[in-house]
């Protein structure tokens, strides 16, 4: 399994560095978005499928991401300071956020991310002295390491294929220390989590908080990759498209985002044909998943995988039975 | 208040609206001893167990571990307070492996959540999580996933991660229910040697008769929301008002 | 003076509406732990039912309106809860939520593909003029919505006070074990509430559509605003999301004369923000015990 599992990320990182070769500038601007939108969505998938908390402010976080680094690059800041400053600013505006929310049970983050994401975006379209209204900035420059220009679409890609690389690299290290542990028991069974001394407001807490700051990263890639940022960009529809990559690609697995996000941006390509029709698809796929398969294409996969399996017999379960 | 109390309920009332669950029960707990909460169907005991615990507030009345008030406490503070439990329901991480599950129940009372950050995966507990497994022998599952084993393994497990803290007193609820004889038989012993050797602390709510009067040193018995009798098990089989409350229901 | 009394009255008039949505609501949440996404979008379609009716089939208003009062009981109460609600509850309350999220798209982009992007004119109910009331001039529609919304509130609380199904559905609300087991059907009393709020969204929807225009996008800010109400108000009480659906309707109206154009959408959000950090279970609530 450890093995199958090491040839399978051996080959992703190969197909990763092969895949944008010979192809042409929009192809190369797909994987981009592909590999932003994965960063956005893992993040999510530690609020969702971790700590089981619905954000709808996905969009919100890459939005201040965005127009945190698009001002700070454009005043002739370092992107790696801008990036910096994305990520924090999200992570204390989660915490900020989060917190009140929180201390309420229900579902009540759902709805006040939900009226955060509709602020951000009439603070973003108002306040045209800081971040020119409606017709957004324009212009944002790509960084530069040294003789490294990310300027053209190839390298800006291997750019992109680096700052996914650690950002996940970064998540699977700390889902494998107790707090990944400690957000796994939050899923599968928070009271008992907490009755064995996790703080589980807190770490729920905690998981949005990073979950945003990760939305946060994405939006600081998003702005020199688009180079042109409106508030349009980050309404509520771009949080439901997050959420739909969480949900169908897997929650909870590490992979699930990534599939999903691969998917959903190329959803659009696929459903070309049905014009104004795409929401309606989008909202029924949403509520054929819920219903038939809560844990997306991973579980799906999973399950389909585990019923062809014939199953070993256990010699210790009949010794339970006895038991 | 004894020297020895570890736990202490005093004259909790819980009233839902005109139905009074809990009324007036007092009552306390020594270092060491396995008591024992009986009564028949709706004496309130439960609500008695998740008062205590925190899971509900009380009209009136409070509860004190060590001399110390608990009221308001939340779950993960009674944690570190030396409270552990277990539940009626089978509570478990289904998907997590035993051994990830043992770990999962030791992990919140070590170090900070810094140090759970950047230290060790398994938080050093390794070592005293296989321990454990030992203890209720459960060798042969250590890496199976914990939904998949048996509902009496199950339960093994459920106490298990409940001692894996080292708590001072811990609240069984129900532990009997839904287990066969075998595996009863070989619950209580465990109970009763970890009883002996850490000097832990047990209340065990119960319906099954025959398991709380072999393996509790103390017993008291709730009906209709009050304490109607208490003492050894032999005083209580022998009690007349405690056999009229369970045969008059 | 005279401006301040015409903003509380239609201010007033257009809470009492958001206060049916929010208090349809509250009951979806007491009775079945269902936090409805599409609430907003629930309130949006019975309008369109009544335009249908009227253009597609030739009724009378008052036969449309009955029509879809039929059809939102069927549609928002009885269906949602046989098809959405029932098979997802055992997953828990996440796929639900996000279940109802994609349903409000469903329904919302629906109406704008299948009936119209455009906003529809709706057939007034109640005469249209504007009455001299010491200086400040009154609509009398906005009265009559008033009186209309308040009637089926006051009555819905009559019910569930003082009928024998009310008390075994507040029994149900409270405790659906400890109201098992004193012999109310639990089911019947749950199915009861999802029709309650489908009528409740029906009597919104016919009352808010002649002041606005029906329109697809309606349900985006009927919801939240129904949500809103039900918080600010208190969570776990009718009384709470009535008071919380007039609080709303009287600041907006007032954040539309006084807040500048771009940020008054962002008042409610602001309050509910608000409340939630100062007093989370909203300014009639109790907080509840934490549940086991």
């Amino acid at each position: 399994m450890t093995a199958l599992r090491l040839l399978f990320l051996v080959a992703f990182g190969l197909a990763l560095f092969i895949a944008p070769l010979g192809q042409g500038n929009y192809i190369i601007y797909v994987l981009c978005s592909w590999l932003i939108f994965s960063i956005s969505a893992m993040g999510l998938n530690l609020t969702l499928g971790y700590a089981g908390q619905i954000s709808l402010a996905q969009a919100a976080f890459m939005g201040i991401g965005a127009y945190i680094t698009a001002l700070l690059t454009m005043a002739g800041v370092h992107w790696i300071v801008a990036v910096f400053c994305s990520i924090g600013a999200s992570f204390v505006i989660g915490l900020v956020l989060g917190y009140p929310a929180l201390r309420v049970q229900h579902h009540f983050l759902a709805f006040v991310t939900l009226a955060f994401t509709t602020l951000v975006f009439l603070v973003l379209r108002n306040e045209d002295w800081l971040t020119g209204g409606s017709l957004g900035l324009v212009g944002i420059p790509r960084p530069v390491f040294g003789p490294f220009d990310t300027m053209k679409q190839l390298p800006f890609y291997y750019f992109t294929v680096v700052c996914f690389l650690i950002t996940a690299g970064v998540m699977a290290w700390m889902l494998h220390s107790p707090w990944g542990r400690a957000f796994k028991a939050l899923r599968e069974n928070p009271i008992r989590a907490n009755s064995l001394g996790l703080n589980t407001t807190r770490m729920t807490l905690l998981a949005f908080a990073i979950g945003s700051a990760m939305g946060g990263l994405a939006g600081a890639l998003q702005a020199p990759l688009v180079q042109f940022i409106e508030p349009g960009s980050f309404t509520l529809i771009l949080s439901l498209k997050i959420l739909l990559m969480v949900i169908v690609g897997g929650s909870g697995y590490f992979f699930g985002p990534i599939l999903g996000a691969g998917l959903v941006v190329l959803l659009p390509e696929m459903l070309r044909f049905t014009d104004g029709y795409y929401l309606i698809i989008y909202a029924l796929l949403v509520l054929v998943v819920m219903i038939f398969s809560p844990h997306g294409l991973i579980g799906l996969g999973q399950k389909l995988l585990s019923s062809f399996k014939p199953r070993e017999e256990r010699g210790d379960l009949k010794q339970g039975a006895q038991l | 208040m004894h020297s020895d109390t570890v736990l202490s309920v005093q004259d909790i009332n819980k009233h839902f609206g005109p139905i009074r669950a809990v009324n007036g029960v007092s009552f306390e707990v020594q270092k060491g001893e396995i008591l024992g909460l009986i009564g028949p169907n709706g004496s309130g005991k439960s609500t008695l167990f998740n008062c205590i615990l925190g899971q509900l507030t009380p009209t009136s009345g409070g509860v004190q571990i060590n001399g110390k008030s608990v009221a308001g406490a939340q779950a993960h503070e009674l944690s570190k307070l030396g409270i552990g439990r277990t539940f009626q329901q089978l509570s478990v991480f289904p998907e997590m492996t035993v051994i990830e599950n043992i770990i999962m129940a030791g992990q919140e009372h070590k170090g900070t959540m810094l140090t759970r950050l950047f230290g060790k995966s398994d938080a050093g507990l390794t070592g005293e999580a296989e321990e454990m497994i030992r203890f209720f022998r459960l060798e042969h599952l250590r890496d199976e996933k914990a939904g998949s084993l048996s509902y009496g393994q199950q339960k093994l497990l459920d106490a298990a991660m409940a001692f894996m803290a080292g708590p001072e007193i811990v609240l069984l609820d129900e532990p009997a229910g839904g287990v066969n004889l075998t595996m009863l038989q070989y619950l209580k012993e465990r109970l009763i040697t970890y009883n002996r050797e850490h000097g832990t602390t047990f209340v065990v709510i119960e319906h099954n008769m025959e398991f709380v009067m072999s393996l509790c040193t103390r017993i008291i018995v709730l009906a209709e929301g009050q304490i109607i009798a208490e003492g050894s098990p032999d005083e209580i089989r022998s009690n007349q008002q405690v056999i009229d409350a369970y045969l008059g229901g | 003076m005279a401006e301040l009394l015409q903003i509380l009255v239609s201010g007033l008039s257009a809470g009492a509406i958001y206060a049916l949505a929010a208090v349809g609501f509250t009951l979806l949440w007491q009775a079945s732990q269902t936090i409805n996404f599409a609430q907003g979008e629930f309130v949006m379609l019975p309008a369109f039912f009544v335009l249908a009716g009227m253009t597609i089939f030739g009724l009378p208003l008052w036969a449309a309106i009955l029509t879809a009062l039929v059809l939102s009981l069927v549609v928002l109460g009885a269906m949602f809860k046989k098809l959405i609600v029932e098979p997802m509850l055992p997953h828990g309350t996440l796929p639900l939520v996000i279940a109802t999220i994609a349903l409000g798209i469903l329904m919302k982009e629906s109406v704008k593909e299948f009936y119209s992007a455009q906003g529809q004119p709706f057939p007034p109910l109640f005469p249209q003029h504007v009455i001299n009331f010491f200086g400040a001039s009154i609509s009398i529609q906005d009265i009559c919505n008033l009186v209309v919304a308040f009637a089926a509130i006051i009555s819905l609380q009559l019910f569930l006070g003082r009928t024998r199904t009310g008390r075994a559905m507040q029994a149900t609300a409270q405790d659906p074990r400890v109201a098992e087991i004193l012999g109310v059907d639990v089911k019947k009393m749950v199915m009861y509430t999802f029709l309650i709020n489908g009528a409740l969204a029906a009597i919104a929807s016919i009352l808010i559509s002649p002041v606005y225009l029906a329109k697809f996008s309606n349900g985006e800010t009927l919801g939240m605003i129904a949500f809103i109400a039900a918080i600010v108000g208190g969570f776990n009480q009718i009384k709470g999301a009535l008071l919380g659906g007039l609080l709303i309707g009287v600041i907006d109206n007032l954040a539309a004369v006084y807040v500048s154009a771009e940020y008054r959408t962002a008042i409610p959000l602001i309050l509910l923000i608000v409340i939630i950090m100062v007093r989370p279970q909203g300014i009639l609530g109790t907080p509840e015990g934490r549940t086991v």
